[in-house]
């Protein structure tokens, strides 16, 4: 629709210009308005009243499959070649119509009651020097507005003053990025001087200089012109539309966005589809669908005009030709008729059934009770309801550790200050001794603000600051004062820290243990206290942490004057960066942190640094250039920060403990078992990684070599991979074994396949990132890939959010094998988005990953019950359904192939026409979606104890071309007993009493009910697990198929509807014949017996591991 | 997805642990074993085998005799003749022999059968107009167009029945005669009504009614097919009330055949007078034929059957054959499961892990 609207934009000459740069005044409509800017009014809803009809079908058209209905519809509806009432067609068509149609209106009327909902929101608008109440659409760029705590923010708008002191303001961002920790914005000083006074705030007329609107929440760029001077704006000074005002009394903002523009509704826009192999296989086979149809019509045309020339001409005696109808066109009709006839090998509501069964197995994953976690009272969720399916064939897990595999509840444990370490107890003889829940813990009674939740069991630590040791107190002063925790401090005395990540939380909360206690923060100031001495640092700068410079510092200057920089952040990072003076301490330092790595702990060092008066004047001065600048601010920031961070004093280092979460070696064990390999990408450390590698059961002692890549050049790197590959498997060959194929629609796709090579034994390979950078370029990939597949576990260390979605996708590309990503922090989403299958685990770290995931839930080892239960079976129904589905569409049509060679190809169908109309909806929906919704092969126990059910999957065995093939074989068997049967059963047969049976009527009915028997005996033999609903679904299709097969042959819907129903009686004078039931029974044998004895045979041939457990699963 | 629950609490969003949302549900999963399925190939193959032997044995008590007249006798100057349509117009009759050496017990009935006659046409099966056939008005006068070119006359007078089925009705007729071991020649009664289905007689085809006319006022305005030699209204001569849309040989017709090989019932014998009370008696018979179908158009043969019925209907063999055949391929299957089952399966070696 887009490309149509713009389409028709540039023909009338309407299109807008993009928006490169926004200017605005506060409170001049008139100026704002020669913009163009749009309102705040917004429009998530798609149709109204009058272009729904005509918009809803056009999208529904657009599908490969509806069209083609419709295009049978129309042929149809030429009489020459219409070879079946339209209502055959019409009725199914119409069907999946209003089904889609309904679900699409209803919801397009939620997003019309929502929409209408939100736009008529009041809020306070500042107009002509007084606040007046104005609906939210009517909310125009450049107004002032005032909103109110727990108010939702109106559209996006740049903070100008507010209630609270140094112009803060407390945000909530849950429905913007689900995060619910509160956020804190501040207005510029010379906004927030205006404060609550309306007479100064109607009289502002700053001029704003911003970014055009785009989708970057985290960003934002611009400049505020103020009475000649210029203010920088960045992100800290926006209220985002979709946030919340918090412990707020009221706050004054100018609206920057509105309507469609804000950052919320620029973020609402397309999801890219993921579609699952299957469907990619379901589009080919439906191509290769066409293809066999329009072959089969060819045949019957070739037929045809064979026939008409030899019959046909000289049968015009009886039947004439119509006028202008010769017997080429004869022929060249009958194809078009034959293409209407046989139209069902190209199933309607299969697309719609598929969308159904989906659907219900997502719903069985929000239900499972195993997968809901009581803590956090978190059930699972499937926010994707069509990968279900996929589920059932992962090959590849690409996990985060952090909050993934462990728990992401930070406990400080260890430090290391000034070269020595503490946090470990040692017992008389020097021996290390355990810690447990019985161990002696450190009192901190004598600090009022301690928080009582905080265990350490070290007393010389605590000895050493109350000693007043300056290294270990200036350590617990940077752990105070260099982070970015929200304090909250509701009750004198009782502190509560909002902190982003965990990992600072407990950084803050060890140091306010330990004496250093940080009570409350302004823009300008942050306050402590210091072994019981309140003490307010003067704030000059925060330098912020990103994952490019993995460290963060502030410069804040004591009651005394000092000035200091203090710079946490990680070891490799820092120690880059230290004074030479420092390098004896480094060392020792570093073996301190190998140690804390090894026992899996995750580490930071910390560093300060004195600053000159005069330096940092001259500094701050380029902060602020740089900071205001429109171009290349970050660039210039980023330099800025490197000059100041240098020449570092190191003060120690911290070791923070991250708890693996409960059942985590287990389900790795399983999912390996289950022939799946996990590849861990981690930004912790080489020695963290490894060492929790080993705590979940991923590096085992039995495997024969844990290689290790870490080099420093690409040359390095490549010696080494190839080294590893060669050990584990002497013989490869040095060039990779590249399978370059076709697949897709019309094979347009080229894809290349990496074979896995045998290896014996078990490997695992460790890399760390630096290495990966180089592995992953051009010539190194497929080394990479190589030797990574030959091995067990991979660990990837030390690796950037755009590493973990590059490796994933490497994977994607070589292997063709279905990938899962499972993260929980706004660092995996990239892979989470990536890879075939995102799951988001719902933890500590916000919502960002749950959020662009596919599935979520709260703990790790809930993915075992989402592969090998859900998925499997999942993926076991779908191939259940497709294989009946296509059996049944396609032995339904071949029968109407049969029949072409004795009705001299004349297009004439075998069935009744409300049968075929009936067939797929009603007759047979059912039993299908039943079979499809509730089968299991083993039970979830089952699936559990033996993971290698989950094999099959993986290697696409249930279905594919192959098993396509089998299905139309089957049919092509089937659809023969099916006509031949029931046709010599009736030569020259006539009934007990003398009368017709042989009748095309009589014989119609004999062979639909033949059909309906065998599908529904074909279904009871592919069904394993029969419920009461499944019997219910098979017996009542029967029941209602002989129940409306009545009800059309009976007297009062002829007489009513005579030219629709002509089959009167039909049912009553054959469906009592013995030799009618005979046939039924003859054909229903003939069309099973093979299919049982072929299923038992294999089974004691060649059993699969499904029919062993099914065979033990009997056994009670 | 996500439902939002009325209750509050610290378990509230948990899910129900309802059989059917755990999927939990109680099921029966047969399996295909040994047990269950040597078994039922077994008895498969038994009961085929006994309803085999009994269609057969059924089958074979019935008699039957089948004659193809198109050339047959003295028909072949008829068929002769019959080729050139100029001659259309002109009646001829034949007579064919046939002799029965073993007497018809029971009721006999009467089929003529037309071979390579295609009535299963599409185009065919449309051209014909139910609605007038069921007696409604406006469709006498204004038959559907899906019976074409057999819709109006050339004077432009609507057709009734119209539609090349109806048109193209067979218009044989025959009489069959006894000749007794005495020499003198009997005919033999045929009762020509009783021979459609019952919904068909009385609910599917009905003549248009109008108080104080008649069936011939009735038709009024309205043409005869082409190819008849009489109205509609007078396709029974000798009983009035066996007229127009309800005669049962237009019925009879009027069911179209699934196959280009079809036979039709024409009569049954009349049991009331010696010497047919018991059935047909041994001796030789002749058929008298109004030969009047064209069928060397469309290379077809015409025949005439008499034969006895079962409660199984006529003499087809196919079904007591193909059971038997079923019962033999079920058990040779039978015994190659139970082969398989001993040698492989049985100890459940195959079965370990």
């Amino acid at each position: 629709m887009g490309s149509v609207a713009s389409f028709f934009g540039q023909l009338f000459g309407k299109e807008e210009k993009r928006e490169e740069e926004r200017r605005l005044r506060a409170n001049d409509r008139h100026f704002n308005l020669s913009f163009h800017y749009v309102n705040n009014a917004i429009k998530t809803s798609k149709y109204n009243i009058f272009t729904f009809l005509p918009l809803n079908l056009f999208e529904q058209f657009r599908r490969l499959a509806n069209a083609y209905f419709l295009f049978l519809m129309v042929l149809q509806l030429i009489p020459q070649v219409s070879s079946l009432s339209w209502f055959t067609t019409a009725v199914p068509l119409l069907l999946v119509l209003t089904m889609t149609a309904v679900k699409d209106a209803s919801d397009d009327i939620n997003r019309h009651k929502s929409d209408k909902q939100v736009n008529n929101r009041t809020v306070n608008v500042l107009i002509d020097g007084v606040l007046k109440k104005e609906k939210w659409m009517d909310v125009q760029v450049g107004d002032i507005i005032k909103l109110e705590n727990n108010q939702f923010v109106t559209a996006d708008l740049l903070l100008l003053s507010s209630s609270e002191p140094l112009n803060l303001v407390y945000v909530e961002t849950a429905e913007l990025d689900g995060e619910t920790n509160l956020k804190v914005k501040q207005a510029l000083t010379v906004t927030g001087e205006l404060g609550d006074n309306i007479d100064a705030l109607a009289g502002f007329h700053g001029e704003v200089h911003c970014e055009p609107p785009n989708n970057r929440l985290d960003k934002f760029k611009g400049v505020l012109t103020v009475n000649g001077q210029t203010n920088a704006l960045d992100n800290d000074k926006v209220l985002l539309r979709g946030c919340t005002l918090r412990n707020t009394e009221w706050c004054f903002g100018l609206v920057i966005f509105g309507g469609p523009d804000t950052k919320l509704m620029q973020n609402s826009g397309k999801t890219v589809f993921k579609r699952t192999s299957i469907d990619h296989l379901m589009n080919v086979l439906v191509l290769c669908i066409f293809g066999f149809l329009a072959s089969m019509c060819s045949i019957l045309t070739i037929g045809n005009a064979i026939w008409e020339t030899r019959e046909g001409s000289v049968f015009t005696v009886f039947l004439p030709r119509e006028p202008g109808v010769n017997a080429p066109l004869t022929s060249f009709l009958t194809f078009w008729s034959y293409v209407i006839v046989l139209n069902t090998v190209v199933p309607i509501s299969l697309y719609v059934s598929v969308e159904i069964i989906r659907l219900g197995n997502s719903f069985y994953i929000d239900w499972d009770r195993k997968m809901y976690y009581p803590k956090s009272d978190t059930p699972a969720q499937a926010r994707t309801t069509t990968l279900n399916e996929e589920l059932g064939q992962i090959k590849y897990i690409f996990s985060d550790k952090t909050g993934t595999l462990t728990q992401n509840i930070m406990t400080f444990n260890k430090c290391s200050i000034n070269g020595k370490a503490y946090g470990e107890l040692f017992d008389f003889s020097g021996q290390r001794v355990e810690i447990n829940e019985k161990t002696e813990k450190v009192d901190f009674s004598w600090n009022q603000l301690a928080d009582p939740k905080f265990i350490f069991h070290d007393h010389s630590l605590v000895e050493t600051i109350r000693e007043g040791n300056l290294e270990a107190q200036a350590f617990f002063r940077l752990l105070a004062l260099c982070h970015t925790v929200m304090p909250e401090e509701k009750k004198e005395g009782e502190l509560y820290y909002q902190a982003q990540s965990p990992d600072e939380g407990a950084l803050v909360t060890a140091a306010r243990n330990f004496g250093f206690v940080f009570r409350s923060r302004t823009p300008e100031t942050i306050t402590a206290w210091e072994m019981g001495k309140q003490v307010t640092y003067e704030l000059l700068a925060v330098l912020d942490f990103n994952n490019v410079r993995k460290r963060m510092s502030v410069i804040v200057r004591s009651p005394e004057g000092k000035l200091t920089l203090f710079c946490k952040g990680a070891d490799t990072i820092i120690f880059e960066r230290l004074h030479p003076s420092c390098n004896k301490l480094k060392e020792v330092t570093i073996r301190h942190l190998n140690e804390y790595a090894g026992d899996g702990l995750r580490t930071l060092a910390l560093a300060y640094k004195d600053l000159d008066q005069s330096f940092m004047e001259e500094w701050k001065q380029r902060h602020h250039e740089a900071s205001t600048a429109m171009e290349d601010r970050e660039e210039k920031l980023d330099e800025l920060y490197e000059e100041i961070e240098k020449d570092l004093m190191l003060l120690g280092a911290t070791a923070v403990e991250d708890k693996l979460q409960d059942g985590v070696p287990q389900t790795i064990e399983q999912l390996a078992k289950a022939d799946i390999k996990i590849w861990v990408l981690t930004g912790d450390k080489q020695e963290t990684a490894e060492n929790i590698g080993y705590s979940c059961n991923m590096l085992r002692e039995e495997m024969k070599e844990i290689f290790i890549v870490s080099a420093n050049t690409a040359e390095e790197v490549k010696e080494e991979l190839q080294n590893a590959r060669r050990k584990m498997c002497p013989e490869s060959a040095d060039e990779p074994s590249v399978i370059k194929s076709r697949a897709g629609l019309f094979w347009l796709k080229k894809t290349e396949n990496v074979q896995d090579e045998k290896v014996d034994g078990k490997y695992a390979l460790i890399i760390n990132g630096h290495s990966l950078a180089f592995a992953l370029e051009n010539n190194l990939q497929l080394e990479l890939l190589r030797t990574a597949c030959m091995c067990q576990t991979v660990i990837c260390c030390r690796v950037t959010p755009l590493q973990k979605a590059q490796v994933v996708q490497l994977v994607k590309k070589y292997k063709q094998a279905i990938t899962l990503a499972i993260g929980d922090g706004a660092n995996d989403v990239s892979m989470i988005k990536a890879a075939h299958i995102g799951v988001g685990i719902s933890g500590q770290e916000g919502m960002q990953a749950v959020l662009s995931s596919d599935y979520s839930f709260a703990q790790f080892r809930y993915l075992q019950r989402l592969l090998l239960v859900h998925g499997r079976w999942s993926y076991l129904r779908m191939c259940k359904f497709l294989r009946y589905f296509f059996y049944k569409n396609f032995t339904f049509t071949f029968v109407h192939f049969w029949y072409a060679f004795f009705c001299g190809f004349s297009a004439q169908t075998v069935y009744d026409e409300w049968f075929i109309t009936f067939y797929n909806l009603v007759y047979t929906a059912l039993p299908v979606l039943g079979m499809s919704l509730f089968d299991q092969d083993v039970n979830d126990r089952w699936s559990f104890q033996y993971p290698q059910l989950y094999t099959p999957g993986q290697l696409n065995l249930y279905f594919s071309k192959k098993a396509f093939v089998r299905c139309m074989m089957h049919s092509c068997y089937s659809s023969l007993i099916l006509f031949f049967i029931p046709w010599a059963a009736m030569q020259d047969t006539v009934r007990d009493d003398g009368k017709d049976i042989a009748d095309y009527q009589s014989f119609a009915l004999l062979a639909q009910t033949c059909l309906l028997v065998v599908v529904m005996l074909q279904l009871c033999l592919d069904t394993h697990y029969w419920t009461a609903v499944n019997q219910f679904f098979v017996w009542g299709s029967l029941a209602a198929y002989f129940a409306i097969t009545f009800t059309i042959n009976s007297n009062g819907m002829f007489l009513i509807f005579t030219f629709i129903f002509p089959f009167i009686g039909t049912a009553r004078n054959s469906l009592n014949q013995p030799n009618v039931w005979l046939t039924i029974f003859l054909t229903s044998l003939l069309c099973i017996l093979p299919v049982v004895a072929f299923r038992f045979i294999l089974i004691q041939l060649r059993p699969t591991a499904n029919d062993k457990l099914k065979e033990l699963q009997q056994v009670p | 997805m996500g439902k939002v629950k009325g209750n509050s609490g610290p378990l509230a969003q948990r899910p129900d642990n309802s059989a059917f949302k755990q999927q939990r549900l109680p099921a029966w999963s047969p399996m295909l074993t040994a047990n269950t399925v040597l078994p039922f190939f077994y008895f498969m193959a038994l009961i085929c085998m006994l309803l085999g032997v009994w269609l057969l044995l059924t089958v074979q008590s019935i008699q039957e005799v089948k004659l193809d007249y198109t050339e047959a006798g003295t028909c072949d100057v008829c068929f002769e003749k019959r080729k050139n349509v100029s001659n259309a117009g002109q009646s001829c009759s034949c007579t064919v022999e046939f002799s029965i050496e073993k007497a018809f017990k029971g009721d006999v009935f009467f089929y003529y059968g037309l071979r390579n006659f295609h009535q299963n046409l599409r185009r065919y099966m449309d051209s014909r107009d139910d609605g007038q056939m069921v007696g409604r008005k406006n469709k006498l006068k204004n038959p559907t167009t899906y019976c074409q070119p057999f819709d109006k006359d050339s004077a432009g007078r609507p057709i009734a029945p119209c539609g090349a089925v109806a048109n193209s009705m067979f218009n044989d007729s025959f009489s069959l005669k006894y000749h007794g071991p005495t020499g003198a020649s009997v005919p033999v009664p045929l009762y020509r009504k009783g021979i459609t289905w019952y919904t068909d007689k009385n609910v599917k085809y009905r003549n248009p009614r109008t108080e104080n006319l008649t069936l011939a006022q009735e038709f009024e305005g309205v043409a005869k097919p082409p190819y008849w030699k009489n109205p509609v209204y007078q396709l029974d001569v000798l009983d009035p009330t066996n007229n127009g849309f309800i005669n049962d040989d237009l019925i009879v017709w009027m069911r179209e055949a699934a196959f280009p090989n079809f036979r039709k019932l024409y009569g049954i014998l009349y049991r009331a007078d010696k010497p047919f009370t018991k059935g047909l008696p041994v001796g030789n018979y002749s058929i008298k034929i109004s030969y009047n179908f064209p069928v060397q158009y469309f290379r077809g043969r015409k025949e005439v059957m008499l034969t006895t019925l079962t409660w199984f209907g006529g003499q087809n063999h196919f079904l007591p054959i193909a059971y038997l055949v079923t019962s033999s391929l079920s058990f040779l299957l039978a015994v190659v499961l139970t082969v398989v089952w001993w040698k492989f399966g049985k100890d459940g070696k195959n079965m370990e892990e």
